[in-house]
């Protein structure tokens, strides 16, 4: 009795560390993640029904099977027993069957690029519904949303209307990030020159962490933001709360937010260049430069051929501060048309700087 | 540390005296620590004469048991490395708290990290596995050495340079930053100019070379030198083991000696394989680093499989349960092996039903992994258990790795894969099978072969001492990180801002200290047996009373193994003879064909360890020098026909007469 209560006791002190900390992937606020933690919860249920028996079982045989206990049957040259090999073939092997097929419905109803169906258990989404789209690009190191509805920009802030589908459309300015918002949908990669989506929505109003998942530099570990989970109204006002920074967003801003820092406060743009998450995606925010998905247009025709050889320049490498300035970049420069003279989406207030006979 | 491109010398390339971290206290203490200890080794083995022995029986020796052994050593050595990496990481998480930064800046943490992992994987766990497979496997299929015996010695001294490399990027230079798989964009030369990922790629290039022959070697011997009457079936699991994880090694590591090739390419050429521009794609990179990663992992955790295997069988006095099973289930493993690698990056993006399809293959694979613990499991079942140190490690496998499995299949699910990727619950889980798998396993195979290796057991009393303190500092180390990982808190983090995680941590760092005590108890262990180790001598060759091959031989066995190569029967060919009442024969004896060591592999290693050195370095004329004189040693070691010689009859008889001597008890 006396070890019933010690033992007891002795996981006491864990229960109360338990019950402090928020488990945020065990009670997400949203649908999401909710659904992703329904099946963390199915799959580990699942397999705790292999793994109790056979550790207690190590244990049980451990214990009977001792040296010392001459009591216990001793069959040294018992090594083979097909009805015992079938269930241990079979057991796992149905246990892997439910959750294969869990694994494959789950797999493809929780796509990140799948657009939302439901609001949450009950709900559906209404006919009609416009998602909130957020394009998002990780910097080095903070995080650059841009709302292309409302036109505004915020750097390491997030905010969403409460119950409204979420649609972000993600890529990254130079290395491997990932876009973590735990209690609300999980993550994804968010990498330089490639768009990744996420489709999540918010059930509860709240301040949620969000932070990047894959490791990309010296500033990774400040690469933390909140995600403010709000009313329609509150949602309107913060977005005013954008538009009254008097801040731009254009080619030239950008450019000076790439260069590599940390801890970056709070920032937000009342005004955004329309066209500068295409440019950003296609590594084209620098005019001079050909955007991406335009030399890849060329290259499916063929590309340029030796006159393509002429049309390149160099650059000078990124600043890694520390850890040294890369080397000189070689990039194709953007080509010229009658209608855009001075190469493509160059913006009003900056001179012309390359001319192409 | 800064580089300044500019700042090249053709004599030096970019290695200028700034390369050296006088200015991080740490690094200098570490070195003065290094360099008195290398004096003092280098002192004793003048003071003792040793530098002739140490040349002739260990350095250049061809000998599957010596290089088997020298793995081992390099293993545990580099043991000290990785684990003083993980040391210092979870000190710094447990106080970077509250505004306070810690003591080691993102600039030392990074390379730590990356350090910790690639030392681990590539120095510790592999050179254990090819360490245990080369002492072992020939002795168990009755063959006096390797297929290729020069070629054995040239692996063990390639992985060698390769740990040469590593340690050397932490005093002259840095290493990568870049985690220990160094994903491309970040490895690449715009955002990682420095010399740090060249280390990486010149180390894994020349440890690779070292892996990939030794693969090729150890299949060749496994299928072509059995003693007569072992079919494959007959063969012992440990062997079966050894044979697909060698097939995995021949399979997997030209991808990553090519995927490496072209990432050199990228930082040395221009060439665009993994840049953001120009067509290049990282993606690309991620694959095929994993194309080689997971097969990895498995040729990390099967020869554990056969350890276990082996030792069950011998400490419960019973035969393994379901060997046709097990041999089954280890095949199966291995081919499975190949189409899993997309689980590492479901966040990736690749669309659900590629990721339900790799999801699914990753859970198919837990089913022969399941019935081999059931297989286990029913070895212990009716026996007679005895709780030696290998038994220990055992028991401490079984009831840690299914855990770690059990977290597997929780992540090879996607969605949930989307929370947990990347976070402290993956570290978790691979640190639970790295640690409850490979390690506990190779730590048992050590325990339970060192009186074979070396003629005396190893103390009990230590060998508990230290496996008690594993088994509890693990468990205490990680399962706070199955729940700072529910909290969502990624990896690689080197400083934190809530509060709440701190007292997760703190656990965490008092389980590596548990764990801390667990290798000084095996190293307290390892020079208490060497001390008392006439009163722990094997005598008999037999100590476990054990039903495999190798103890068949005397402790340890004549450098010829075997002076009548056995003839095979039954499974457990050495409880087989046993059983028949074998007598070894006392005449009769033949002079043994026998291979002579060679400099050669030593000398040609160095050359591309300093091939290596100059290529991360720019230095391009020693680059090119050493290069040719690689080339040159190699084709002048194909003149060298003084390779073999014969070890003549009545030494042999000798031998064997001392042996019997032995035996009679005198």
């Amino acid at each position: 009795m006396p070890r019933k209560i010690l033992r007891l006791l002795a996981l006491a002190p864990l229960a109360i560390l338990l019950s402090g900390c928020k488990l945020v992937v065990m009670s997400p606020s949203g649908d999401v993640a909710l659904q992703q933690r329904d099946l963390i919860v199915a799959s580990t249920l699942l397999m705790l029904m292999i793994i109790v028996p056979v550790m207690a079982l190590t244990v049980f045989f451990a214990w009977r099977y001792r040296q010392s206990n001459t009591k216990a049957t001793y069959d040294p040259d018992w090594h083979h027993s097909t009805r015992l090999e079938v269930v241990i073939w079979a057991a796992p092997l149905a246990i892997v069957i439910v959750l294969g097929a869990m694994t494959w419905v789950s797999t493809h109803l929780l796509d990140p690029y799948r657009p939302l169906d439901r609001i949450d258990a009950s709900r559906t989404v209404p006919e009609g519904t416009q998602p909130l789209v957020v394009e998002v690009v990780a910097l080095d190191w903070k995080w650059l949303f841009i709302y292309p509805e409302q036109g505004i920009a915020t750097v390491n802030e997030l905010a969403a209307p409460v119950d409204r589908p979420i649609t972000f459309h993600i890529t990254s300015s130079s290395v491997m990030n990932s876009l973590s918002i735990p209690a609300l949908a999980g993550q994804i990669y968010a990498m330089p020159g490639m768009q990744t989506k996420l489709h999540a929505v918010i059930n509860h109003a709240g301040v949620y962490d969000g932070l990047s998942a894959n490791y990309s530099g010296a500033g990774f570990s400040d690469m933390r933001f909140k995600f403010h989970g709000v009313s329609e109204a509150e949602f309107e006002q913060w977005v005013e709360q954008a538009r009254a920074s008097g801040n731009t967003l254009g080619r030239p801003e950008y450019t000076e937010l790439e260069r590599p820092t940390a801890r970056e406060a709070v920032r937000r743009y009342a005004t955004v260049a329309p066209d500068l998450f295409h440019a950003i995606l296609n590594r084209c925010v620098d005019s001079t430069k050909m955007c991406a998905d335009e030399m890849m247009r060329v290259d499916a025709r063929g590309s340029m051929g030796h006159a393509g050889t002429y049309n390149v320049a160099v650059r000078e490498g990124r600043d890694n501060g520390e850890r040294g300035r890369g080397p000189a970049q070689t990039y194709v420069l953007a080509i010229c048309t009658t209608s855009d003279p001075y190469g493509i989406r160059q913006t009003a207030a900056a001179q012309p700087t390359q001319q192409v006979n | 540390m800064t580089l300044d491109p500019e700042q090249t010398s053709f004599l030096f390339g970019r290695l200028t005296l700034g390369a050296l971290p006088l200015h991080e206290p740490i690094l200098v203490a570490t070195f003065a620590a290094v360099a008195l200890g290398g004096l003092a080794v280098v002192a004793a083995l003048t003071y003792y004469k040793l530098w002739g022995y140490l040349w002739r029986e260990w350095i250049t020796t061809v000998d599957h048991k010596r290089i088997g052994i020298m793995y081992i050593i390099l293993a545990l050595v580099m043991l000290l490395r990785g684990f003083s990496d993980a040391i210092m990481m979870r000190l710094q998480q447990a106080i970077a708290f509250n505004g306070s930064e810690g003591y080691l800046p993102p600039h030392h943490y990074d390379q730590i990290f990356t350090a910790h992992g690639v030392i681990m994987i590539f120095f510790v766990a592999m050179p254990l596995v090819t360490g245990l497979m080369n002492l072992v496997v020939p002795l168990q299929i009755g063959a006096r050495d390797v297929s290729f015996p020069f070629l054995n010695n040239f692996s063990f001294w390639m992985t060698t340079g390769g740990a040469v490399l590593v340690m050397m990027s932490l005093f002259v230079g840095e290493f990568a930053q870049t985690g220990w798989l160094a994903y491309a964009p970040l490895s690449g030369s715009q955002f990682s100019p420095g010399v740090g990922v060249d280390y990486y790629i010149w180390a894994l290039q020349v440890a690779g070379v070292g892996t990939l022959l030794s693969g090729v070697n150890l299949l060749a011997t496994i299928v072509k030198m059995r003693a007569p009457g072992m079919t494959l079936m007959k063969m012992p699991v440990f062997t079966w083991t050894a044979l697909c994880t060698n097939a995995l090694i021949v399979a997997s590591f030209p991808v990553l000696t090519g995927v490496l090739a072209l990432l050199t390419l990228d930082r040395y050429v221009g060439t665009n394989f993994f840049t953001n521009e120009l067509g290049g794609n990282p993606m690309m990179y991620v694959n095929l680093i994993w194309i080689w990663g997971h097969p990895e992992v498995y040729i990390l955790i099967l020869p554990a499989f056969g350890v276990f295997s082996e030792v069950v069988a011998t400490f419960c006095r019973k035969r393994l349960f379901g060997y046709t099973s097990m041999v089954y289930a280890t095949v199966v493993i291995t081919i499975l092996s190949y189409i899993v690698w997309l689980h590492h990056f479901f966040t990736m993006g690749s669309g659900a039903s590629v990721n339900a399809f790799f999801g699914i293959t990753t859970m198919i694979i837990s089913i022969p992994t399941g019935a081999k613990i059931f297989n286990w499991l029913f070895t212990m079942y009716r026996g007679r258990i005895r709780f030696e140190v290998p038994m220990l490690w055992t028991i401490g496998f079984m009831l840690t790795f299914v855990v770690g499995g059990m977290t597997g299949v929780m992540l090879a699910v996607p969605p949930a894969d989307f929370q947990f990727h990347n976070t402290l619950f993956l570290i978790a889980h691979f640190h639970n099978v790295i640690i409850g798998g490979v390690v506990f396993g190779m730590f048992a195979g050590i325990v339970y072969w060192f009186p074979k290796a070396f003629g005396f057991k190893l103390d009990p009393f230590w060998g508990k001492m230290s496996f008690w303190f594993w088994l509890v500092g693990f468990w205490v180390a990680f399962m706070p990180l199955y729940i700072l990982g529910l909290m969502g808190v990624t990896r690689r983090l080197s400083r934190f801002e809530d509060p709440s995680l701190q007292i997760w941590f703190v656990i965490a760092a008092f389980g590596a200290v548990l764990i801390a005590f667990g290798i000084l108890f095996f190293i307290v262990q390892l020079v208490v047996s060497f001390m008392r180790r006439e009163q722990l001598r094997d005598l008999t060759g037999d100590p476990w009373d054990g039903r495999t091959l190798e103890w068949s031989t005397s402790s340890p066995p004549p450098a010829y193994n075997f002076a009548f190569t056995p003839v095979v029967y039954d499974h457990d060919a050495w409880w087989d003879m046993k059983k028949r009442g074998h007598e070894r024969p006392l005449q009769g004896f033949h002079p043994i064909h026998m291979p002579k060591g060679t400099g050669a592999g030593a000398i040609l290693s160095a050359l591309c360890v300093a091939f290596g050195f100059a290529m991360i370095w720019h230095i391009w004329w020693l680059a090119a020098a050493t290069f040719a004189l690689t080339i040159i040693a190699t084709i002048v070691h194909t003149f060298n026909y003084n390779r073999d010689f014969y070890i003549p009859a009545a030494e042999v008889a000798q031998t064997e007469g001392g042996r019997t001597r032995q035996l009679a008890g005198e």
